[in-house]
């Protein structure tokens, strides 16, 4: 009896701990978020005093002031995460089935680069690509680029440090599926008289999609709220939202402007990520 | 000249037997690539950490074993790697701790509530990075709790918590059930079963989710920004003096420390293949 009943109680004791914790330092947060957003300056108060006035102008102000900010920060995640998974498909198809004895080393070396902080990384992009870097005098002189064009502090710099930065987030989940799949059903397909481009279509594809899904949302989440690239390899004119969050908090002291944002942002991935899971008919994440 | 003629014999033209290769090949050609444009800012970084910069390593000046002799000659960067490396130790420890708990109660147990569990789980992953930062800041600042070292410590593992939970699940997941079953037969307990065969079954999956934790919180810049106040760890060291010109020790750092993890990884799996054997 007493067994029977530590068997009902022991999940939630193994539980326990941990959600206390992310009850206290996550929900918890997120809730107070939601209430400072709709704060407005107290009259005669210092910078950076509110109080509550329910004021939910604040979402429609924030909003239509960075329209364009939004928006760009969802067309360059969108676009880091295409680019990302083009470049770690066949990366993670390679480790999983043609690397033979070298397939540890190999996930290894997609995972090393992150011991590298990605700071310092992204800032070698930045040198790389910058005036001082091999790669623009040897465009300019093969007649590439002409003189005056740039590769830093453009959109493509953003777009590209963000790819090289997710991109082993996209590799491991996409890795992890393809490696589960049966040779043998692609043999089984082959000996269907499928094609090498139709056994992919119609087997392989689909039974890495639970990869696809996963190394997708962890690509366009951060990248959606990123804001380090944009700071090191864009411009002004390559302002992601997560750059506008993070002027409003630390630089003007806005903090309901800044929290009405961080909701936004947060309330439109979630609601991209559930109609995507839905789409893509896995629910092997959540 | 002579390639025009053996075309001539039947024999594959060279031209189809290079395209034959090609496509044979490609997928390789593609991750040599891939691997290409992983590694090129990584050996950049390895590259400059020999160089003779002084004080803005942005253009190569000389060869010099200098930096490598005096790692900490640049000012604070050894503080901030010592910072970073203390809160990676204490995330990494709590964070493994409460996330292979709820591995376990989630990947074993069927109870009411499991789904919720997985959602809240799922949630700290789906929420930008910078959103969870700022929220946790606005509770520190409600509660008059400074940002610094515990703020920054707290703010690590609630991140991390998620990713060990899923690394440790999906091990327990693939683990095989008729070996504790086999356990239970030769009159095991409960306790001794899991003692004996659950958790040294799981011991890699909650290896691998402690590096994983540590190399997180390692390199997190977004969320310590927020939380950190004054204490300055090594990515947001790197930050700041980029305005500035990065020092070449910065580079010698994280060149080293990626030397260290390769070496760590590599041990981890001579170890493992050991153990393998020798069972």
């Amino acid at each position: 009896m007493s067994n029977a009943l530590s068997k009902v109680k022991m999940p939630y004791l193994l539980l326990m701990p941990g959600f206390i914790f992310l009850f206290t330092f996550f929900i918890l947060p997120i809730v107070n978020l939601a209430q400072t957003s709709t704060q407005t300056p107290i009259v005669g108060g210092d910078t950076g005093q509110y109080e509550q006035t329910l004021h939910f102008a604040n979402y429609l102000n924030a909003f239509t002031e960075n329209k364009e900010q939004f928006a760009r920060s969802f067309v360059f995640a969108l676009c880091a995460t295409v680019l990302a998974l083009a470049i770690a498909y066949p990366l993670a198809y390679a480790i999983a089935f043609k690397a033979g004895k070298l397939k540890n080393l190999l996930l290894v070396l997609v995972v090393a680069p992150f011991f590298v902080s990605f700071l310092l990384r992204t800032i070698a992009w930045k040198q790389i690509l910058g005036e001082e870097g091999f790669v623009i005098p040897t465009l300019r002189n093969l007649g590439i680029i002409s003189q005056s064009t740039t590769l830093t502090s453009t959109s493509f710099a953003v777009v590209m440090g963000m790819t090289y930065n997710f991109l082993p987030f996209m590799t491991l989940p996409l890795y992890a599926s393809l490696e589960r799949i049966d040779p043998r059903t692609m043999e089984a397909s082959g000996d269907l008289y499928a094609n090498g481009i139709t056994t992919f279509r119609k087997v392989t594809l689909p039974l890495s999609m639970p990869g696809v899904v996963a190394g997708t949302l962890l690509t366009f989440i951060p990248a959606a709220g990123d804001y380090v690239n944009a700071a090191i390899l864009g411009s002004p004119n390559t302002k992601m939202i997560g750059n506008v969050i993070e002027s409003r908090y630390f630089k003007i002291v806005d903090y309901p402007t800044a929290a009405a944002l961080s909701f936004t942002l947060m309330a439109a991935i979630l609601i991209l990520v559930t109609i995507y899971i839905r789409k893509a008919g896995t629910e092997e994440l959540v | 000249m002579n390639k025009q003629k053996d075309a001539s014999i039947p024999t594959i033209p060279t031209k189809a037997r290079l395209s034959r290769w090609f496509g044979r090949n490609l997928i390789r050609i593609y991750a040599v690539f891939g691997f290409t444009y992983l590694f090129i800012p990584v050996l950049y970084t390895f590259a400059f950490s020999f160089n003779d910069s002084g004080k803005s390593n942005l253009i190569w000046k000389g060869f010099t074993l200098n930096n490598w002799k005096n790692p900490c000659g640049a000012p604070e960067v050894c503080s901030a790697l010592g910072n970073s490396i203390k809160i990676g130790l204490l995330a990494t420890t709590f964070s493994t701790i409460l996330g292979t708990m709820i591995a376990f109660a989630i990947g074993r147990y069927a109870f009411k509530g499991r789904s919720t569990s997985n959602l809240l789980i799922f949630l700290p992953m789906a929420t930008p990075e910078i959103v969870l930062g700022a929220s946790l800041l606005s509770l520190f600042l409600v509660f008059h709790i400074n940002p610094g070292f515990w703020p920054t410590v707290i703010a690590h593992v609630m991140f991390c918590i998620s990713f060990v939970v899923v690394t440790v699940k999906a091990r327990i997941a693939s683990l095989d059930p008729r070996l504790e079953q086999a356990a239970m037969d030769l009159y095991a307990n409960e306790l001794e079963t899991f003692r004996r065969v659950t958790l040294p079954l799981v011991a890699p999956g909650i290896a691998g989710a402690a590096l994983l934790a540590f190399s997180l919180s390692f390199d997190d810049f977004i969320i310590t920004n927020f939380n950190s106040g004054t204490l300055t760890t090594f990515p947001k060291f790197v930050y700041v003096s980029a305005a500035r010109g990065i020092p070449a020790q910065a580079n010698v750092i994280g060149s080293g420390m990626f030397i260290l993890a390769l070496l760590i990884v590599i041990a981890g799996q001579f170890v493992g293949r050991k153990v393998k054997v020798s069972k």
